[in-house]
């Protein structure tokens, strides 16, 4: 049966998806540098929990985010009563968009957030 | 005769494998004693990794503690979750709606499904049979996605909260879930047959780390390990919980499949292929008896009433649950006028299996060496290398030199 299995493999797609691309360049910065497109990940199913996206705007200052973050991603401004989120801490929780009264957090369905400087433009959010 | 001289007339090496490898929850150091090839003794240490998460534990409050709480293992995340969740619930007195409960049920068998197929995998790797680790492993997706459907991510769900549970199953979802249990109960035929059907995987497992009743009963071995030694032990039915009591199920032992027990790594794949079926069937039932109602403590002013209650009571409580490797437990207590809890203990279903490898191991040769270990639990990649202490020299092996080792015997025995 399992060779039945094997067979059947040969003429069928890969079951794995081929990000970010088919085979690993020669040079992977050159290859960012040219601009060339990179096969797409699987899509994310409906609420998705991915990067946090604060609207500061609706921001009320209560701080009740931070008592439900389980790793610290969010720091409190006093001056301005608004938050700052260190997401390279984050762990998708999503308690803080629970909680939050004035539903400023919301999650998006970006993942890919990897980055070589931890307080990149990117991973802080205000 | 000095000690000296002894130590020189002594026949067997020691060889130590281990201890640690990020990826493993619970790193062990594994120091052998040989005769030739055969496994006289075995030295088991434990502890090498400890990441004091318990202490991070004692400085937040339990909202914050239970997706940490979830991080301590990264295959049974959302049992931990479940038996944290329960164990606070215990201590303050909180009532979970049953609605709730039915979903823990289904995520909690879902989640059993995906360990063991991915055990399953291993072990195969392990033996040389690379195909079906593959296999299983491309087979293991469907579940993770349904997962990932019902949670919102693959791993660590940070479904279920303190209680009750932060999401529903909603009616299209369901038949989602449906499908995915009529794919696998396809494909368990196959599965079987590939595992339990092949001479060879019988060759290499059959009388492989025998654990035999009297020593899976007084060493206190839990889950599969000890089930597969014919010992009904299960945490659903000895004392159950949850929805699990409004649920059909028995412990699964080995001579459901094969009349007579072993207790060997044979068994310990029947118990698990077994359970993956089993998981099925109460999963289908669960969402068949299912209530409608209410999850638990979902929205804003919940969870900070949740907050408050929690500071204003005391009291300690404990929750166990039969996670995929066996009894977890969790203990936790609170102080009045601290959201903090000033305890919290937590029991993994490994370290109560540890004893067990003693007798496993005794008689073994060194090619079983990787799948004994991986048989109570599958983050065998602990065993980073090993040391070969020979005439007083020391080799280091690898990690590859162990399983070419281990492929080199399945060659053998296929002739
Ligand atoms: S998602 Fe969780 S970890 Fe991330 S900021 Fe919100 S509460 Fe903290
Ligand atoms: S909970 Fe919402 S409103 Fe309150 S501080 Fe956090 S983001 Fe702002």
């Amino acid at each position: 049966m399992i060779l039945a299995q094997i067979i059947e493999q040969l003429f069928k797609k890969p079951a794995t998806n081929k990000f970010p691309v088919k085979y690993m360049p020669k040079s992977v910065s050159a290859f960012l540098k040219s601009g060339r497109p990179i096969v797409p990940p699987v899509p994310t199913p409906p609420r998705f929990r991915g990067k946090l996206i604060y609207h500061r705007e609706k921001c009320v200052g209560c701080e009740q985010c931070g008592r439900v973050c389980p790793a610290n991603v969010i720091q409190f401004v006093p001056q301005e009563k608004k938050v700052r989120f260190y997401l390279a801490r984050c762990t998708f929780c999503g308690q803080c968009t629970d909680i939050c009264p004035a539903d400023a957090i919301e999650m998006s369905n970006e993942f890919l957030l990897a980055d070589y400087n931890k307080y990149s433009k990117n991973l802080v959010l205000e | 005769m000095t000690e000296e001289e002894a130590r020189l007339q002594r026949t067997y090496y020691t060889i130590p494998i281990g201890p640690t490898h990020p990826s493993l929850k619970e790193p062990l150091q594994f120091s052998f004693d040989l005769e030739g090839e055969r496994v006289v003794d075995v030295e088991i240490k434990p502890g090498w990794n400890h990441r004091g998460l318990e202490v991070l534990g004692m400085k937040r409050n339990p909202l914050q503690t239970l997706y940490l709480a979830e991080r301590l293992c990264g295959i049974c995340s959302v049992s931990h979750l479940i038996t944290f969740s329960r164990a606070v619930e215990n201590a303050l007195g909180i009532a979970v709606p049953p609605r709730a409960e039915y979903i823990r049920v289904i995520i909690a068998e879902l989640e059993r499904i995906h360990s063991h197929i991915l055990w399953a995998g291993v072990a195969a790797h392990e033996l040389g049979f690379d195909t079906l680790l593959h296999l299983t492993w491309r087979v293991r997706e469907q579940v993770m996605d349904i997962l990932e459907l019902l949670t919102g991510n693959r791993v660590n769900y940070a479904l279920v909260t303190i209680g009750g549970v932060r999401r529903d199953i909603t009616r299209e979802q369901e038949p989602l879930v449906r499908q995915a249990l009529r794919y696998y109960k396809d494909l368990l035929e196959m599965l079987v047959d590939a595992f339990l059907h092949d001479p060879t995987i019988e060759l290499r497992t059959r009388d492989v780390g025998v654990l035999s009743y009297k020593d899976a009963l007084e060493l206190m071995a839990v889950g599969p390990t000890a089930r597969a030694s014919g010992v009904k032990k299960d945490i659903r039915v000895d004392q159950p919980y949850l929805a699990y009591p409004a649920l059909e199920l028995e412990p699964i032992t080995p001579d459901l499949f094969r009349p007579e027990v072993h207790g060997d790594v044979y068994d310990k794949i029947i118990v698990r292929l077994l359970e993956v079926e089993q998981s099925i069937g109460l999963i289908e039932q669960a969402l068949e008896k299912m209530p409608e109602g209410e999850i638990g403590r979902a929205t804003k002013e919940e969870m900070t009433e949740l907050l408050v209650q929690i500071k204003k009571r005391e009291g300690e409580g404990i929750g166990r649950h039969e996670a995929p490797r066996g009894e977890l437990f969790h203990y936790i207590r609170f102080q009045r006028d601290s959201e903090i809890p000033i305890l919290w203990k937590v029991k993994c279903p490994t370290y109560s299996n540890l004893m067990s490898y003693r007798p496993m191991f005794q008689g073994a040769q060194i090619a079983d060496i990787p799948i004994i270990i991986a048989c109570i639990d599958p983050c065998i990649a602990c065993m980073d290398r090993v040391i070969v202490r020979r005439d007083g020299r020391e080799e280091t092996w690898q990690i590859a030199q162990l399983l070419a080792k281990s492929w080199e015997k399945t060659r053998r025995l296929k002739g």
